[in-house]
């Protein structure tokens, strides 16, 4: 990366040791760690999909068994939604802008901060020891009484999360402290840019939601280690408590994934739009709103478990509902491009997509929460597809998005964007090419979690397999340009892309000290008057 | 998309039509007008952007429909589902089995069966259980599907309105087998149906021999999935040659050793969890209640057999 006398990234040119990283209590330079490490692991999981996919390309055992399949899809999904997902928008981007983005020089706990850190490490590590050892099968969500009976590392995997959880709660209280306590003079609440009012959001469904997640999981490995009978109905357990406790971290956990990335497009669509953002508050307020409405509606996952008519109904209800603030979100991104003066750089394309991609997501969750239609849907592709649309085409587009704002911020140089923009468009093709077709074999009742499928889904199947290959040759083009920018492209300036928030205000890269002397605030984040 | 064969999923069909419909209205609205935006205000007509900060008559109006829009889609999805709940008198009623990895049926005069064969225009109840995991029965074309809950008995009710044969999948993964997990649903007039309750509809001229032989039996009851018979150990040990053979087994958690008889297998058919061979995940269903006498004695001598 850049060096030359280059800011925090190292002292007189030289970027320092490994251990002036990993001990490194610097937020930008935790933001640098997280990224190399979210990476990493986003490598793998996309392997692990990408053979999956290509299990499926023709009847019976291709390059892996049953079993195999089963630990692959279940590696696959803690990889994506733990080890990338979860973590990616809001330990990268949060840890590296969130502080300077409020005018502060650090975040509130800079030593917990690297202890997050740390624990995320050892998670993975974790997570990553059950493959060697034996990998759990038992798909991400560990449903009783499998988890508690199969022969595979399940205790493991399990502790992995728990540990993974551990950082999470850190990083959220660290985050809520900051937002509250570390603001620079005249950076009020509502002064905050919205990717900061996302990441305190989320922040709090982190603290509040993710214990139960760990209560959870330490009763599965309890009932593993000591046979105590919780969940599993022959030792007098019951299993639909374990899919209350795990939805009802789990589902609000589906905005810890998707609120940061909102947060990133509403940075990304004014700043593009050479104009203030069109309803701020109701932005903001829409990121709290989902927090809220989104711990109310974890018993959609349940509809065909058995759980009581009535429960079933309300859970339906509170879905619909939750729908309202992410619609709200995406009419103000729209009517803020309503007499803008729109330049097309690749973080906007990035955000298109994400525009395109997170409403297809969001208008089939609408279909999946319709009871009667859910009953048909409920564990087929259709899901499958529903909640790639929103992970990957939404959280997963938008962080690209924001690697592609950012990342010339945080390296100081300029990746190539002729490549970037193509990257995009063929990233967008595959995407639809791999996912869309899942929609219509769920429609035809094809299920999830299948190693093999009836002869009438090849089709289908094998376009979606071919999207694959599409989607990872983009991925491919888009990670060898920014690494390539990142390291050996032109110098960056302060501000390429003409944004009015405090990170752009100060050099590329920051200096270790991230402001000289704490700035006075004087004007909304979106105000670009000055600026055009 | 194949129509539902079922009342009941005409509703979904019908609540899926009207809601995809709105809401493919609604994405292209999104997306025509954004693209519409990106081209209208692009920069190279170099005209000066304009600040709105909000408007709170649009916003009120974006918020409000959308929630109307919504109210009415959850009201139409709950339609249907509500007809569900209700079980219509007189329903035939089919006792369903999910056990790893496969379905059995069992009919209102002991009749089994590894299909679910039903009448055709007549309601039909199926009461769910399962053996071992959480299953789940999923009939596409009827639009039915019911988690099959250890210890906690299910219900489903549908009435078929064509006849016709049908994929009948699980649904709620349930280990290695889960994608093996198929069978079909099999809707016939109701005189064809009653002549297969009765017996008679099967081409088995020749009598049933009164316990089928062991092989068949480990075939059948799904014996097979889990062991094998050369030698090789799958999800369980093979039975290869185990009869009068050594094995560690762990009992209420604690090793040792015993020497297979008849009363050992008897013992693992119908409470495996009593003695867990070594080395191998307490999985196994138990077999109590499921079993009949002559069925085991045929069995443990089948399992004697194997060298
Ligand atoms: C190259 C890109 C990807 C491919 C090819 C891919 C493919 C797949 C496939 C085929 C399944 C299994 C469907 C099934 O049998 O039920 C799956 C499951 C899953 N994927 Fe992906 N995926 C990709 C990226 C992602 C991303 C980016 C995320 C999250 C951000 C993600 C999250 C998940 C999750 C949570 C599951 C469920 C695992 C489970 O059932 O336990 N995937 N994916
Ligand atoms: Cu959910
Ligand atoms: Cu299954």
């Amino acid at each position: 990366m850049a060096n030359e006398g280059a800011g925090y990234l190292g002292t007189e040119g030289r970027p320092g040791g490994i251990s002036s990283w990993i001990f490194s209590t610097d937020h930008k330079r935790i933001g640098i760690l997280y990224l190399v490490s979210i990476l990493s692991f986003f490598v793998v999981g996309v392997s692990l999909g990408f053979l999956m996919r290509l299990e499926l390309i023709s009847h019976g055992p291709t390059i892996m068994e049953a079993s195999t399949y089963n630990s692959v899809f279940t590696l696959h999904g803690v990889v994506m939604l733990f080890l990338f997902i979860i973590p990616a928008a809001p330990s990268i981007f949060g840890n590296f802008f969130l502080p300077i983005m409020i005018g502060a020089n650090d975040v509130s706990f800079p030593r917990l901060n690297l202890l997050s850190w740390w624990f995320y490490m050892a998670g993975a590590a974790l997570a990553l020891a059950t493959l060697a050892l034996g990998p759990a099968d038992t798909g991400w969500t560990f449903y009783a009484p499998y988890s508690l009976r199969t022969g595979t590392y399940v205790s493991l995997a399990v502790f992995a999360v728990f540990v993974l959880g551990l950082s999470s709660i850190l990083t959220g209280i660290n985050f809520v402290t900051t937002v509250h306590r570390l603001r620079a003079p005249g950076m009020g609440f509502w002064r905050l840019p919205l990717f900061v009012w996302a990441v305190y959001a989320t922040a709090w469904i982190q603290i509040v939601a993710t214990p139960i997640l760990g209560v959870n999981l330490l009763l599965v490995i309890a009932e593993r280690v000591f046979g105590i009978g919780v969940f599993d109905p022959a030792k007098g357990g019951d299993p639909i408590l374990y899919q209350h406790l795990f939805w009802i971290y789990s589902h609000p956990a589906v905005y810890i994934m998707i609120i940061p990335g909102m947060g990133i497009i509403s940075e990304i669509i004014p700043v593009f739009a050479r104009k203030v953002i069109f309803g701020y508050r109701a932005i903001a307020y829409s990121s709290l709103g989902i927090a809220g409405v989104g711990s109310l509606v974890w018993g959609h996952h349940m509809f065909v478990s058995g759980s009581s008519y009535t429960a079933g109904v309300i859970f339906s209800f509170f879905t619909f509902l939750v729908a309202i603030p992410s619609a709200i979100k995406v009419f103000n991104w729209v009517g803020t491009l309503y007499k803008g003066s729109i330049v097309l750089g690749t973080p906007f394309l990035f955000a298109l997509a994400f525009i395109f991609l997170f409403s297809i997501g969001g208008l089939t969750g609408l279909i999946l929460g319709a009871l009667s239609i859910n009953v048909h849907l409920h564990d087929t592709y259709f899901v499958v597809s529903h909640f790639h649309y929103i992970k990957f085409g939404g959280a997963g587009f938008a962080f690209f998005a924001g690697l592609h704002y950012w990342l010339p911020k945080m390296t100081g140089r300029m990746y190539n964007t002729k490549v970037a923009n193509w990257s995009c468009l063929v990233l967008f093709i595959g995407f639809n090419l791999l996912f869309f077709p899942m929609l219509i074999l769920g429609i035809e009742g094809m299920p999830r979690r299948y190693f093999d499928y009836l002869p009438q889904y090849s089709t289908l199947q094998i376009v979606s397999i071919v999207g694959s290959w599409v989607l990872v040759t983009g991925l491919i083009m888009m990670f060898v340009n920014l690494i390539r920018g990142a390291f050996r492209g032109p110098r960056a300036p302060f501000n390429p892309w003409g944004s009015a928030t405090l990170e752009w205000q100060i050099p590329s890269p920051p200096q270790r000290e991230n402001f000289e002397k704490i700035p006075e605030v004087t004007k909304g984040p979106y105000d670009f008057r000055g600026l055009r | 998309m194949r129509w539902a064969v079922t009342g009941l999923g005409h509703g979904t069909d019908n609540a899926f039509l009207v809601i995809a419909g709105v809401c493919l209205i609604l994405f292209l609205l999104i997306i025509g007008l954004m693209s519409y935006f990106v081209f209208r205000y692009r920069r190279s007509k170099g005209v000066e952007p304009e600040d709105i900060h909000g408007n709170a008559l649009l916003e009120t109006a974006w918020t409000i429909l959308p929630v109307l829009i919504v109210l009415y889609m959850f009201y139409y999805g709950w339609l249907g589902y509500d007809a569900r709940r209700k079980v219509p008198e007189g329903a035939l009623t089919i006792k369903a089995n999910g056990q790893m990895w496969a379905w059995s049926f069992e009919y209102e005069n002991g009749k089994p069966s590894d299909r679910l064969v039903v009448p055709e225009g007549r309601p039909v109840k199926v009461t769910l259980n399962s053996r071992d995991l959480i299953h789940s029965l999923y009939v596409p074309a009827f639009r039915v599907k019911q988690d099959a809950v250890p210890g906690l008995e299910r219900t489903v009710w549908f009435t078929a309105d064509e006849t016709g044969e049908y994929d009948l999948f699980c649904t709620e993964y349930c280990g290695t087998g889960h994608s093996q997990m198929i069978s079909k649903a099999i809707v016939m007039k109701e005189s064809e149906f009653t002549a297969w309750l009765a017996g008679t509809a099967e081409a088995k001229a020749a009598p049933a021999p009164a316990a089928p032989a062991g092989a068949e039996l480990f075939k059948s009851k799904g014996c097979a999935v889990c062991h094998t018979v050369d030698g090789k150990p799958l999800v369980g040990p093979t039975l290869k040659g185990i009869f009068g053979k050594k094995v560690r087994v762990s009992t209420a958690g604690k090793e040792r050793e015993v020497t297979i008889d008849e009363d050992y297998i008897r013992r693992s058919e119908l409470e495996p969890a009593t003695d867990v061979v070594v080395g191998f995940p307490p999985i196994m269903p138990p077999q109590k209640g499921v079993l009949k006498e002559e069925e085991i004695k045929a069995l443990i001598e089948y399992i004697k057999g194997l060298k």
